[in-house]
């Protein structure tokens, strides 16, 4: 019993257990499911997807760390892993090999490493290489093939969104159905059709409290009520609210994307700001612009608020009193 | 019933496995190292030199000014030395060395009012003043200054703190099992010093037992218990004031700007001894505790006494323990050697084995610290600002504000020193303003 060989650190002396590594980990579990999901709806095409993406991810990550002498243990973190398989969702499942390599390049490269690496970036680095893919190459970008499980004319398929959006589904009758898009029976990107195994794994990183309610429950709420507006006044017209967030990718984005802790806002004002932003500018993009779907761009745009968005709404600190100058 | 509590927070493992053990005493050390800065404040100055004898509980160092504390001998016997002397914050300040005759000789009949409830507030104020009592929870205010605020500021309500918030810490939560009774005279005595018209004592729900204790004792006397939520840290003076009151005391501002004084249930004891017995703070109740303790248990202790004396009759350190702490685990001060002495706001010596520290990752910005933060801070912007020392935009953040609970270290999954980041943006907000103050 001495003195010297004690530790003087300042306090406190107590950790959580949690560790970013674990936290990466619980959201890679969660993707589980639509992994899954994407593997029995597209089989041999996903794998494919999945592996090509995990490579270039990696590989650009570790030549990052290379360049900038850092230990190759970081990759490890399992962020490069998680942009990887984001990105491979959000892909139609049958784009080349070498244009999905390509997108995890700038996923990584530009979306992230350019800005300093994992905790710097501005914006969604999946969403980037998405980004950059629908730009580079919006032919195959666009062209859908139907899951293993419906038997349809592949030359003139297309997805429930474009059905509604470019073929007149509604007043033909040719619209998908809920059931179809809840379980995922559906033509879109590889791991953005089954709303189930998304919820899923949704609901496990709600129940770890690893992602805040807030968002998806915004997202959703918002762009329900957008599209709800005009569901109401012309039925003929305008796809119901569920449908909407049933379909095009909109639960992977709100319970994956937006909730990205790097480009997602730190308060809870903030929080709810950026996800009805996101769901009202999706809806804008689905009913106006020129996309049938419209998430990517939409979380793509609120991430550049983020900042703003921080710095005009301080939460209020405990004693302090506004409204008055 | 849902307990009343205050905004985030958190719940760390709670730990404490001495609730259990009652109460024993630390035989007095053949040496006392009294230091003459025990409170906030300035030091006392001494009224000793070596070579003199002095009794049990003499009055070895004078209060200098209103903003200190006077300081007592512990035990009787003669001053060897008056020497700067190892301190638990870490710089050396000047300590009475006293050795102990063994005797606990008094230094006379102590003064004992009839009834210490028919004293005037300024006369309580004045006897809490005179025996050195201080704020026993860990803050160590001296206790008379709380209790006269400005003139211009009236107390409503008096608070009893019983939370003992920290892991592990069971000081508290014993004293109230074995000694209610003081507690509720002390806080008694408290209310009318202070001229207010409630009591409120407030203790975790972890320690039901203890509020029961104080209730029973209290017989029906116009005190009033609740029960508060167990979570960190419950026990700071504004987050308990927002737990029971719904008062939230302003930034930069004391409870007293809410109409409110809140006292450990130490304190109150201590408040009671003073006033009824004329007996100064010279010794109190600590667990001495931790996993890097062999055999753990809460003790009444000397002021003075050195912390290695304390370990050794608990068993001594076992192996691997290489971390002591004064305080709780999520507060408390390490310890580069065990010459510390035992302070009037040493709530408990604990120990630990350390652990490997643990790489430092970047910012992913998870809102944990935010979330966490009892004070509705955002820490990780704090801590980047102190880091880029951008001090006027950390102050515009709420730097000041930060009560250094470690709630946002705690949490941060990037095993960021959030803390001691944020406490180097507090000195360098507060060497500005005094650079300020004196151009």
């Amino acid at each position: 019993m001495n003195g010297p060989g004690l530790i003087i650190e300042s306090s406190p002396h107590w950790r959580d257990r949690d560790t970013v590594r674990r936290i990466m980990a619980r959201v890679l579990l969660a993707l589980v499911p639509a992994v899954l999901a994407s593997l029995y709806f597209f089989r041999l095409r996903a794998l494919l997807l999945y592996s090509v993406t995990a490579a270039a991810c990696l590989a650009t990550e570790a030549a990052f760390f290379r360049a900038r002498r850092k230990p190759l243990g970081s990759l490890l973190d399992g962020s490069a892993l998680i942009t990887a398989v984001l990105l491979a969702m959000c892909l139609p499942p049958n784009l080349p090999l070498e244009m999905a390599a390509l997108g995890g390049v700038v996923a990584v490269g530009i979306g992230k490493q350019v800005f300093g690496g994992l905790g710097h970036n501005i914006f969604n680095p999946a969403l980037v290489g998405r980004a950059f893919l629908a730009a580079a190459f919006p032919a195959a970008m666009t062209t859908w093939i139907p899951p293993n499980t419906l038997a349809v004319d592949t030359a003139t398929f297309a997805t429930p969104l474009a059905d509604l959006r470019f073929h007149d589904a509604l007043t033909r009758g040719t619209l998908a159905s809920i059931g179809d898009l809840f379980l995922g029976n559906i033509g879109g990107t590889l791991g953005g059709t089954s709303a189930l195994a998304l919820l899923l794994g949704g609901a496990y990183l709600l129940y770890r409290k690893t992602i805040d309610w807030r968002i998806p429950a915004g997202v959703v709420a918002s762009i329900s009520l957008f599209t709800g507006v005009f569901w109401l006044a012309a039925p003929e017209r305008y796809a119901s609210p569920l449908f909407h967030v049933l379909s095009g990718g909109l639960l992977l984005g709100a319970l994956f994307m937006a909730t990205d802790y790097v480009t997602s806002p730190l308060t809870s004002s903030a929080k709810w700001i950026y996800a009805l932003g996101i769901g009202l500018v999706s809806g804008l993009i689905r009913l106006f612009g020129g996309y049938p779907e419209g998430i990517m761009y939409a979380v793509l745009f609120m991430n550049m608020f983020v900042p703003l968005l921080e710095s005009l709404l301080r939460p209020r600190i405990l004693g302090e009193r506004r409204g008055r100058r | 019933m849902k307990r009343r509590t205050f905004r985030r927070g958190i719940h760390p493992p709670e730990r404490k496995a001495t609730a259990g053990k009652p109460i024993e005493v630390l035989p007095a050390p053949e040496k006392t190292y009294v230091p003459f800065l025990q409170h906030f404040g300035k030091p006392a100055s001494p009224l000793v030199k070596p070579g003199d004898t002095v009794a049990l509980g003499q009055k070895i160092g004078e209060a200098a000014g209103s903003f200190s504390s006077s300081v007592h001998s512990p035990v009787s016997g003669k001053v060897l030395a008056l020497d700067l002397h190892p301190f638990p914050s870490g710089a050396p300040v000047l300590t009475a060395v006293i050795e102990n005759d063994g005797r606990d000789a008094p230094a006379g009949e102590p003064e004992r009012p009839a009834d210490p409830f028919a004293l005037s507030p300024e006369a309580i104020i004045q006897k809490v003043g005179e025996a050195g009592v201080v704020g026993m929870g860990g803050a160590s205010f001296p206790t008379a200054v709380k209790l006269a605020p400005p003139p211009q500021k009236t107390i409503d309500t008096v608070i009893i703190n019983g939370c003992e918030c920290e892991p592990v810490q069971t000081g508290d939560h014993r004293l109230m099992l074995e000694s209610p009774r003081e507690i509720l005279w002390g806080a008694e005595l408290i209310r009318l010093a202070a001229r207010a018209g409630r009591v409120i004592v407030g203790v975790e729900d972890n320690k039901a037992d203890a509020l029961e204790s104080l209730r029973r004792s209290a017989g029906g006397r116009g005190v009033e218990f609740a029960l508060v939520r167990t979570k960190y840290p419950q026990g700071a003076e504004k987050m308990l004031i927002q737990a029971l009151l719904r008062r939230e005391v302003p930034r930069g501002g004391l409870p007293f700007d809410v109409g409110v004084v809140v006292q450990n249930v130490s304190t109150a004891k201590a408040v009671w001894d003073a006033v009824s017995r004329g007996r100064p703070l010279t010794e109190r109740v600590l667990t001495c505790g931790g996993p890097g303790i062999a055999d753990p248990k809460n003790l009444l202790v000397r002021i003075g006494t050195p912390i290695r004396q304390v370990i050794e009759f608990c068993g001594g350190l076992k192996e691997g323990a290489d971390l002591v702490v004064y305080g709780g685990p999520l507060m408390g001060l390490a310890q580069s050697t065990l010459d510390s002495p035992v302070i009037k706001s040493t709530t408990g010596i604990l120990a630990f084995a350390a652990g490997r520290p643990e790489t430092e990752l970047a910012c992913i910005r998870c809102a944990r610290c935010v979330d966490h933060c009892p004070m509705g801070l955002m820490p990780t912007r704090l801590a980047g600002l102190a880091r880029f020392d951008l001090v006027a935009e950390a102050e515009k953040w709420g730097t000041m504000d930060c009560i250094e609970c470690g709630c946002c270290q705690y949490v941060c999954p990037s095993r960021i020193p959030l803390l001691s980041w944020i406490r180097l943006g507090k000195s360098r907000v507060a060497a500005r303003k005094s650079g300020k103050g004196t151009a």
